[in-house]
């Protein structure tokens, strides 16, 4: 009977937890974004940082559509690219007037005007685009960001055509003492603009219209019955999605100081889904391990090897296969566990899947590296310590076969166990 | 007429090549409620398995073999990937194709090298076999009409007058009965997956030197298939050839027609030097299947023919 008679006011969290909860993760962020500099990055580690800080705004912003609002866009570079743009045309404006609005408006400010441009974008597009979820929701989005990326090419006025439209960052008012010359200086502008998109983002999931573009997600008909429009609700959450992609372009435009139309092609909506779900798309802080672990494997490894993009997919698959709930939701299980204190019962699995995997995935980078020194035909050939690894080599076949065997016996055992447990 | 007769037939041709393509997605998507990202993979991979073995053999045992290997891989994704992934939902089956396309992609890249490579025509099909209004018409291209025609009716004889093909179009529809009635239902998905990959690798076969062997031919054709499945409907590949054949004559007739916006609504007193003015027709073909799609998708959610909306 306690549980019925219990007061709602209980079940209110306390201060203490509302400000652990909604508050201590951001003072810690700004803590973080501070102490960066202070650790005197490099030349290169700024200018990474500061595509990280995109990248975060970018990716949390594709989360509202499909972690939190369930519609999968295959689109989403166009509200980065479009925001983008407006915020790039808005910085020659500011360059070349004299007086007026434009020469009072500060560089610092530009990402407002990426977010109206995005905002702007998604409530044209949105309108045909939201009035179904699911399979044909994504190739309406699909469909769409092909046109707009044709059209890209071929306004020239807009979008500067093949060469797209440049800009410059050091014109205008300054603000807070950064004229944005150097990259240090960006990264200040980068950390700010990052800190006002993920707390901004994170105070939409708390409103009435984020809740409902949860419920929207789970079951449609039952917000139809409580009195809302889920077509409605859905398109709501997508100009504010679009505002924020919108958001992420113009603080992109700022940072690289050009646009091409290449930023609303397919090739970077599909890199921001796999930051997204990679990361973890049921977490608000998925897509922000997503990308930063994604900016960090791109310019990162890519300079290692040549087959990033090959290890990329197979993460993903991965991830999609093995660990629907992303990089985030491995760690939470790990905190949850530490929490509820059942750290020693799972902690054998975990570090015997970790292994396996360790194994499995050794032998697989074996086999890629050897395949692409092979391909490259320039007669290099992978030589780690010395070893010298072709596919003529038994060494190699044995340091590949036996790692992933070893690995998929491993996981299937503990997989086996874990069904055995169940029944 | 001399560049009307010969379009026609081009466009004919390729709406057919799309329709090779696109009839195994069609059953796959209906049958499963997946659309396929990788299908135009399969594609690619057709092409590129053909190249390899017509280095050692002749393109005749390429013809055969290349699709049966490129259905392998189809029912071995089948079988091991997809599913598994199943249980969670179709958003995620769409992710698993879409990382999917991306790894055949890279592995095609690391295999075959990054350039095209120099798949040809076979020297015995490498004649003209007629004139048209004065210009040479490649015997290879009636070829293709000839292939293309005739796994249109195998297809058709197999669906429609055969007793596996009661089974599969029943299992279209009602996949629980199909399974109550004590048909094995995840050995007949498997099997239809790898059919399906297998006409994509044929259409790769045949397509792939007519037109170019290289590893961004799947990201080309994969989203235009998805529009052939779309506007086609959803369980009929009636919808889908008629989607396909509509397809492939609108973009191959357009690319002939020079016309600028400017010269068509010249009387509303748009001048051909403006930019709007001065795109032409002909470059706006690659943007017909989308905008096809869009409009599909807005106006008549089911697609042409198709019995349900997805």
């Amino acid at each position: 009977m306690t549980d019925i008679t219990q007061k709602y006011a209980n079940l209110a969290p306390t201060t203490a937890q509302k400000f652990r909860q909604r508050v201590l993760p951001f003072l810690a962020l700004a803590v973080v974004l501070a102490i960066i500099p202070m650790s005197g990055p490099s030349g290169t580690a700024y200018t990474l940082l500061n595509v990280m800080g995109i990248n975060i705004v970018f990716a949390l912003s594709y989360n509202m559509l499909l972690g939190r609002g369930g519609l999968l866009s295959f689109g989403h570079a166009v509200y980065f690219g479009l925001g983008g743009f407006a915020a790039v045309h808005a910085m020659d404006a500011i360059g070349s007037a004299e007086s007026g609005f434009w020469a009072n408006y500060p560089i610092f400010f530009l990402p407002v005007i990426g977010f109206a441009g995005g905002a702007l974008a998604g409530a044209v597009i949105g309108w045909p685009s939201c009035k179904r979820a699911g399979t044909p929701f994504a190739m309406i989005s699909l469909g769409i960001a092909e046109l707009i990326a044709a059209a890209g090419l071929m306004f020239g006025s807009i979008f500067g055509g093949e060469e797209g439209v440049t800009g410059d960052r050091m014109v205008g008012h300054e603000v807070f003492g950064l004229s944005l010359g150097p990259t240090s200086e960006v990264y200040w502008f980068i950390a700010f603009w990052t800190f006002v998109g993920v707390a901004g983002m994170f105070a939409f999931t708390r409103t009435p219209l984020g809740k409902l573009s949860e419920a929207t997600r789970d079951n449609p008909e039952r917000v139809e019955f409580i009195g809302y429009n889920p077509t409605r609700v859905r398109y709501l959450v997508f100009i504010f999605a679009g505002a924020f992609a919108g958001l992420s372009g113009g603080m992109a435009a700022v940072n690289y100081e050009i646009f091409t139309p290449e930023a609303l092609s397919l090739v970077p909506s599909g890199l921001v889904l796999l930051m997204a779900y990679i990361g973890g798309i049921r977490y608000f802080t998925g897509p922000i391990l997503g990308a930063i672990l994604l900016t960090y494997m791109q310019s990162m490894l890519s300079d290692f090897t040549e087959a990033w993009l090959l290890y990329l997919g197979l993460l993903f698959i991965c991830i999609v296969m093995f660990a629907p709930g992303g990089l985030a939701g491995v760690l939470y299980g790990f905190t949850d566990a530490l929490r509820a204190g059942k750290l020693g019962e799972v902690i054998g699995r975990w570090a015997g899947q970790a292994i396996g995997s360790a194994l499995a995935l050794f032998g697989m980078i074996i086999l890629v590296e050897v395949a692409v020194h092979w391909s490259n035909g320039f007669g290099e050939t992978f030589e780690p310590y010395g070893l010298h690894l072709t596919f003529g080599n038994p060494l190699t076949w044995v340091l590949i076969v036996v790692p992933v065997v070893a690995g998929i016996v491993i996981l299937r055992r503990l997989a086996n166990t874990e069904e055995g447990v169940i029944a | 007429m001399e560049t009307f007769v010969p379009s026609l037939l081009n466009g004919v041709i390729y709406g057919l090549l799309l329709f090779m393509l696109s009839s195994g997605l069609t059953l796959i998507f209906s049958m499963m409620g997946v659309l396929n990202f990788a299908h135009a993979s399969f594609y690619m991979l057709g092409a590129y398995f053909a190249y390899t073995i017509t280095q050692s053999t002749n393109f005749w045992f390429a013809l055969i073999l290349a699709p049966i290997l490129a259905g392998l891989v189809g029912a071995g994704v089948e079988k091991w990937g997809l599913r598994k992934v199943h249980a969670n939902g179709h958003v995620a089956e769409l992710l698993f194709t879409f990382g999917l396309a991306y790894l055949i992609d890279e592995i095609v890249k690391i295999i075959w090298g990054r350039n095209a490579v120099n798949y040809r025509i076979p020297e015995a099909l490498d004649f003209t076999i007629f004139r048209l209004y004065g210009s040479d018409y490649p015997a290879y291209r009636i070829f293709m009409l000839f292939v293309a025609i005739s796994m249109l009716v195998a297809l058709w004889f197999l669906l429609k007058k055969t007793r596996a093909g009661l089974i599969i179009q029943a299992a279209l529809t009602h996949p629980h009965m199909v399974g109550h009635l004590g048909h094995n239902v995840p050995r007949i998905f498997m099997t239809v997956f790898g059919a399906g990959c297998a006409l994509a690798g044929l259409a790769g076969v045949i397509g792939g030197n007519y037109l170019v062997t290289e590893p961004s031919m799947a990201v080309l054709m994969g989203p235009i298939v998805f529009v052939v499945v779309v506007v086609g409907g959803m369980g009929s590949l009636e919808g889908a050839f008629i989607a396909s054949i509509l397809l492939g004559l609108l973009q191959t007739l357009a690319i002939s027609v020079d016309t600028t916006f400017g010269e068509i609504f010249g009387f509303l007193g748009l001048s051909g030097t403006s930019e709007v003015g001065s795109i032409s027709i002909a470059s706006l073909a690659p943007m017909i299947p989308f905008l096809m799609l869009v409009l599909i998708l807005m106006i008549r959610p089911r697609g042409l023919m198709g019995d349900r909306e997805f």
